[in-house]
């Protein structure tokens, strides 16, 4: 008889199991999983008498003249978020997205060359904050790559500089990869996804970590080499950031145009 | 799962009454936020007890929630349960309050045996303590391995068993608060409940060994 693992043990317990009843039926039968379940509910119901103090009945009251006094005449209606930097952030893209679309339209009755300049504009604008984006998380891949024990007997490694760092990136590259689908870039929006599977990973790490586990962090960077599309992408946007820079005007053209 | 489930009507009934007290908080009319402060701040209080670990921390994650939740009120108003939400916003400023405390300790020079003789190191301790059988009777005991189990996860595990074992929030609640997907939430439960059980097997094991014994005799 094929017995269950601890993880489904625990996801029936929890009530995460996919096929609760599937594993009703074989506890019924199965002494040995029933034995494994009684000893995980021990601890968990250890854990349950663990007493939590009382905070008093008139809690809510004292929590309320705590606060009273720091809070603004009226709330922050919805609109109001929208000032947050992050959101500022987002809404600058999209509006320049726009922005850019109906330029677009606008500029067809315009000469080619006035309507490539807007253009590269709004490619700079993206090319330079995504490559930013991507120095900063090359690196924290860099420096988690290079993290190792102070002692080599050292049993854990603390790893929550990069994790919060993680954290703050991730919010960064949902962003740039939406923009960058919006804009047609499928390459950019591929390598922004799969930075962000690793960000993902990293910032939900434990904070301490055995080195162990840190080489099983490492190597799935290696695997999936990130580091290195990292890099390549990060040079190909700068090469980009170079060629829409606009051309320094000539000297000579400038004169006539004065006198024009 | 110990979160008290209100019934369906009284459920609903509080919702309603909650979504009043914010629309009437929206128009200017302070006490109406009152009412909502003192509603939820037990339950809440409840969570970030066992988020931190220790009352002042509580106290502190819970008028920072309450806080939190008044200057984003416009944002909430589409939203269906204020209870919920604001639950939420004291898990994530939990989660930063036990990272800014870890800094706050790692910064601290302790010496690696303290007054009592005793490793500073939760971890440390966890694994090294032998207890003798007779202390291992006593529940007192019992309970600070688990203050220590508790304290030897990570701020993710914590959260994510606190939200789901005591509180009985649904995964999607937790991936949320975790920033995470549902998979990597339901992971974070697992490896919290590994953990507790390799670190409290032993204890209550014995414990429970003991018990029975002295009701035989």
């Amino acid at each position: 008889m094929k017995h269950m693992t601890e993880e489904e043990l625990i996801a029936y317990r929890e009530s995460m199991s996919a096929q609760p009843a599937g594993v009703a039926e074989h506890l019924a039968e199965c002494g040995e999983c029933r034995g494994e379940l009684q000893r995980i509910e021990a601890v968990l119901a250890a854990l349950d008498a663990l007493p939590i103090p009382d905070p008093g009945e008139d809690y809510g009251r004292r929590v309320w003249q705590k606060i009273a006094p720091r809070l603004t005449e009226k709330p922050a209606r919805w609109w109001q978020a929208w000032l947050e930097p992050r959101w500022l952030l987002a809404a600058t893209l999209i509006v320049a997205a726009f922005v850019a679309g109906r330029l677009t339209m606008i500029d067809r009755h315009r000469p080619p060359d006035v309507i490539a300049n807007k253009e590269q504009i709004r490619e700079r604008v993206l090319v330079v904050a995504v490559g930013e984006h991507l120095g900063r998380s090359e690196m924290m891949l860099v420096e988690l790559s290079n993290v190792a024990p102070l002692d080599p007997a050292q049993k854990q490694v603390n790893i929550a500089a990069e994790q919060r760092r993680a954290e703050d990136l991730l919010e960064e590259n949902r962003l740039y990869r939406q923009t960058a689908l919006q804009e047609g870039d499928a390459g950019l929006a591929s390598v922004l996804d799969e930075l962000e599977r690793v960000l993902l990973d990293v910032a939900h790490s434990p904070d301490q970590v055995t080195p162990a586990q840190l080489e099983k962090i490492r190597q799935k960077i290696e695997e999936r080499g990130i580091l290195f599309k990292v890099r390549v992408v990060g040079r190909e946007l700068q090469e980009r950031e170079k060629s829409t820079k606009p051309a320094p005007q000539d000297s000579s053209t400038k004169k006539e145009g004065n006198k024009a | 799962m110990i979160r008290m489930q209100p019934s369906v009507e009284n459920a609903q009934a509080i919702a309603d009454s909650d979504a009043l007290a914010v629309e009437r908080t929206l128009a200017g009319d302070r006490d109406a936020y009152r009412i909502l402060v003192e509603r939820h701040s037990g339950n809440v209080f409840r969570l970030a007890y066992r988020m931190t670990g220790n009352r002042p921390d509580a106290e502190e994650v819970v008028q920072e929630a309450f806080l939190r939740a008044y200057q984003k009120l416009g944002q909430f108003a589409a939203r269906a349960n204020f209870g919920t939400w604001v639950y939420r916003i004291a898990a994530n400023y939990a989660i930063d309050r036990m990272r800014q405390r870890k800094k706050e300790e790692a910064r601290k020079v302790e010496p690696a045996i303290n007054e009592e003789g005793m490793e500073n190191d939760p971890v440390a301790r966890i694994e090294d303590a032998a207890p003798t059988p007779e202390r291992l009777t006593q529940s007192v005991e019992l309970r600070k391995q688990m203050k220590l189990a508790l304290a030897a996860l990570s701020h993710s595990e914590r959260t994510a068993f606190v939200m789901r074992h005591w509180e009985g929030c649904a995964i999607e609640e937790i991936a949320e608060v975790l920033k995470s997907s549902s998979g990597a939430a339901k992971n974070t439960v697992f490896r919290a409940v590994q953990k507790l059980r390799l670190a409290l097997q032993p204890f209550v094991g014995r414990e429970t060994q003991a018990r029975a014994m002295s009701t035989e005799s």
